[in-house]
C-alpha cells in the first residue's frame, strides 16, 4: 500500500520443493522461488515449462503432489479456508484472456470482489469505486458500462486488471498481460504495471514472453526451465550465467532489439 | 497487519484559526475500514474548508477517492498529504467522470413494449432461420448423395455409438418402467369391468404406435439433442467453426449432416427396442398380477396388435430423430458471444425439439387414423 515502503527483503511468496506432475509428465520438480515485497518479478521460460501451473500453484487453483507454498506467510495447501480468505483479500489476479463474468458489465466485475468481501460499503460508493479502478486501468469512461463480449482483447485485458485491482491488493498475479496487444498498448500496459506498483506499493509476479517488459519494468526475473528456476536476478546476471537457453534468450535478435530499445 | 500502520481510520471535524471548519482524517484510510467511514462523513455537516490528512498512517485508492470526493463536494482543499497519497488523489481524480456502471434502462413502459416488440421478431425471424437450416441440411444431404465419397462414414458411426448404443441403457431402463406402468394402470382400471385380459390389448397397441416411440424422442432429445446443441454452440464460442469455414470445411456437412443421419438410423432401432422392453416389462406384470402366463400373453400380443400400429412407430422414428438432431444443431449454432449463450441454447434445443415432436405425433395420430390404420 502506498505509505508502506517496501521493507528490505521481505518475502512474500515463498515455493519450497515444489513438484507438479500431470500423468507421468513431470511439470515441476522441486522447484524454490521467493518473491520479495515490491518487487516486479518477471517469470520467463519456453513453452511448456509450467509458468501458468506455478502460478495456479501459487494462487491455490492446482494441488500440487509436493512441496510448500507460503503467501504472507500463510501456508495456502492447507484447510485452513478462513485463513485463505484473508490472502485472498490482499492478491489480485489477472488471468490470460481477463476471464471476465460474461453475464456482468465491467464495472460490476469489478464490484464482485468487493460485494464478496466488503458488503457493508455503500451502493454509490461501490459504483465510484468500480469507475475509480476503471480509470486506474486505463480504460475510457463509457466502457465501464460495457458487457466483456462488447470489448476487443486488449480491452477485456483492462477489464480484468481493473477487477484484480478492486481490493487494492498489495500482490497481483499477471498471467501474459501483454499477449496479444499491440506495441503501444502493450508499452501502456507495461507502463500502468510500473505506475502502479509505485504509487499502490505492489508486488507483482508477471509471466510473460514480452522481452520489452522484462527490460522495461522488472526488477527479477526467473527463468523456468529443465522443471524448475534455473537462474534468479537482474537481467545482467542472468546474462552472465552461461545456461544456453538463457543465452539463446536474451541474446536472440528480439532479445537484441528489446535491449536497444 | 496489526502494526500502528492498520488503526481503524476516523474523521475529527474541528475549527480552524480562521474560523472555518477542518476535517482531519486519522488512521488507516483503507478499503478495509472505509465502509465505517463512508456512513462517518455522511453524518458531518455545514461547510467544511480544508481537509487535513497528514495524521493518516496510510491510504489507499478508495480511501484516495473518499477523500476526493469529500474535497469536491464540499469545495474544501486538501492539506498534510503525503507525495504518495497526492500521487493517489491525482490518479483518482481523473475516474471522476460521471461514467455509469450499467447501460441505461430507458422509459419502463417502452422498455416493456420494445421487448415485447424484439420478442416477436425474434422468434419470427427464429422460425425463418429455422426453417433455412432445414433447407441447408436438405441441400447437404443432397450433395452428399451426389458425392457419397464426402460422407463423413467415420464420424456418423462414431455418433451411432454416441447417440445409440449408449442410451441402450437407460432408454431400456425406462420402457421398462413404462410397460410396468401402463400394465398395472390398464388391469386397475379394466377389472372394474372384468376386461383384465384385454391390458394386453393396452400395452401391446399403446406401446408400439404411441408411447415406445415418443418417450424414445423424448429421452433422445433430452440426452443427445442437449448434447448437440453444446458441442455445436462451444465450437461456436471458441472459434472453431468459423476456422473450419475458413478451411473450405462447411460445417453443414462435417458436423451437422452425420449427426442428423446418425439420429435418423438410431431413432427406429431404439423406439423397436424399447417398445420390446416395454412389453416384456408389462407382460411380467400381466403375469404376476393377472397371471397371464407368458406364452398366452405373446399369443394374444400377435393377435390384437395389427402390423399396422409397428409401421406407424417405424414411421414417425426417422422423422423425430431428424427434429430432435436439426433442433440441436441449429440452436448451437446460434450460439453468439458468451458462454452463457451456450448454457440457454441447450436449453431452447430440447424444449424445441420435444415441442416439435409432440406436435409431429399429434398430426400422425390425425393422419394414421384417416388412412384407416386403426
Amino acid at each position: 500500500m502506498a505509505n508502506d515502503k517496501d521493507s528490505g527483503d521481505e518475502i512474500v511468496i515463498s515455493v519450497r520443493g515444489l513438484c507438479n506432475h500431470f500423468g507421468d509428465q513431470k511439470i515441476h520438480d522441486n522447484l524454490d522461488l521467493d518473491v520479495r515485497r515490491g518487487e516486479i518479478l518477471g517469470v520467463v521460460g519456453g513453452s511448456g515449462t509450467g509458468k501458468s501451473v506455478l502460478m495456479r500453484s501459487i494462487i491455490g487453483l492446482q494441488q500440487p503432489s509436493s512441496g510448500s507454498i507460503a503467501v504472507f506467510g500463510e501456508n495456502l495447501l492447507d484447510d485452513d479456508t478462513e485463513a485463505d480468505d484473508g490472502v485472498r483479500k490482499r492478491w489480485g489476479v489477472l488471468f490470460q484472456g481477463g476471464a471476465l463474468f460474461s453475464t456482468l458489465t465491467v464495472a460490476e466485475n469489478v464490484q464482485v470482489p468487493l460485494r464478496e468481501f466488503y458488503a457493508d460499503l455503500d451502493g454509490q460508493l461501490l459504483d465510484e469505486i468500480a469507475l475509480t479502478k476503471v480509470h486506474l486501468s486505463g480504460l475510457p469512461p463509457e466502457a465501464a458500462a460495457k458487457y466483456p463480449s462488447e470489448l476487443s482483447g486488449g480491452m477485456k485485458k483492462r477489464a480484468g486488471l481493473a477487477r484484480a485491482l478492486a481490493m487494492d491488493p498489495e500482490l497481483l498475479f499477471l498471467d501474459e498481460p501483454t499477449a496479444g496487444l499491440d506495441p503501444i498498448g502493450a508499452a501502456n500496459f507495461d507502463r500502468l504495471t510500473k505506475e502502479l506498483k509505485e504509487t499502490l506499493g505492489l508486488t507483482v509476479f508477471l509471466i510473460t514472453h514480452d522481452l520489452d517488459s522484462l527490460y522495461a519494468i522488472c526488477d527479477r526475473v526467473a527463468v523456468l526451465a529443465d522443471k524448475k528456476v534455473i537462474a534468479i536476478g537482474k537481467i545482467d546476471e542472468l546474462l552472465a550465467t552461461d545456461h544456453p537457453w538463457i543465452r539463446e534468450y536474451f541474446t536472440g535478435p528480439r532479445g537484441r532489439a528489446a535491449k536497444r530499445g | 497487519m496489526s502494526d500502528a500502520a492498520d488503526l481503524p481510520a476516523d474523521v475529527i471535524s474541528e475549527q480552524d484559526d480562521h474560523g472555518g471548519a477542518l476535517l482531519r482524517f486519522t488512521g488507516s484510510l483503507s478499503i478495509a475500514h472505509i465502509a465505517a467511514l463512508d456512513r462517518k462523513l455522511a453524518a458531518v455537516t455545514g461547510p467544511i474548508s480544508a481537509i487535513d490528512i497528514s495524521a493518516v498512517h496510510r491510504i489507499d485508492t478508495v480511501g484516495a477517492w473518499l477523500v476526493y470526493r469529500t474535497a469536491r463536494d464540499q469545495n474544501a482543499a486538501i492539506t498534510g498529504a503525503t507525495s504518495d497519497a497526492q500521487r493517489l488523489i491525482d490518479e483518482v481524480r481523473g475516474s471522476d467522470n460521471g461514467a455509469s456502471i450499467k447501460p441505461a434502462d430507458g422509459n419502463p413502459a417502452l422498455r416493456i413494449l420494445g421487448e415485447l416488440g424484439s420478442a416477436m421478431v425474434e422468434t419470427l425471424s427464429g422460425m425463418v432461420k429455422f426453417i433455412g437450416f432445414v433447407g441447408q441440411v436438405i441441400l447437404g444431404l443432397l450433395t452428399v448423395i451426389i458425392h457419397p465419397s464426402r460422407l463423413r462414414v467415420n464420424a456418423i458411426i462414431q455418433r451411432f455409438e454416441m447417440v445409440g448404443v449408449r442410451a441402450l441403457a437407460i432408454v431400456g431402463l425406462m420402457s421398462f418402467l413404462i410397460g410396468i406402468v401402463i400394465a398395472q394402470q390398464g388391469a386397475v382400471q379394466l377389472r372394474q369391468f372384468g376386461a383384465e385380459v384385454f391390458t394386453v390389448n393396452l400395452i401391446g397397441r399403446l406401446t408400439f404406435r404411441e408411447l415406445g416411440v415418443l418417450m424414445t424422442a423424448i429421452m433422445i432429445a433430452g440426452r443427445s439433442g442437449s448434447a448437440f446443441a453444446a458441442q455445436l454452440g462451444t465450437m461456436k464460442i471458441t472459434e472453431e467453426i468459423d476456422a473450419m469455414r475458413t478451411i473450405g470445411v462447411s460445417p453443414i456437412e462435417a458436423l451437422v449432416i452425420p449427426r442428423v443421419l446418425a439420429t435418423v438410423l438410431m431413432m427406429p432401432l431404439l423406439a423397436f427396442y424399447s417398445c420390446i422392453i416395454a412389453v416384456i416389462g408389462g407382460g411380467l406384470l400381466c403375469w404376476a398380477v393377472l397371471e397371464i402366463p407368458p406364452a398366452t400373453y405373446v399369443d394374444r400380443l400377435r393377435d390384437v396388435t395389427p402390423l399396422t400400429d409397428f409401421y406407424v412407430g417405424m414411421i414417425k422414428a426417422p422423422l423425430f430423430g431428424a427434429i430432435i438432431a436439426i433442433a440441436g444443431c441449429f440452436q448451437g449454432l446460434q450460439v453468439e458471444n458468451n458462454a452463457e449463450e451456450v448454457g440457454l441454447k441447450t436449453t431452447a434445443a430440447v424444449v424445441q425439439a420435444i415441442f416439435l415432436v409432440i406436435v409431429l405425433d399429434a398430426f400422425f395420430a390425425v393422419f394414421f387414423s384417416s388412412i384407416g390404420w386403426n
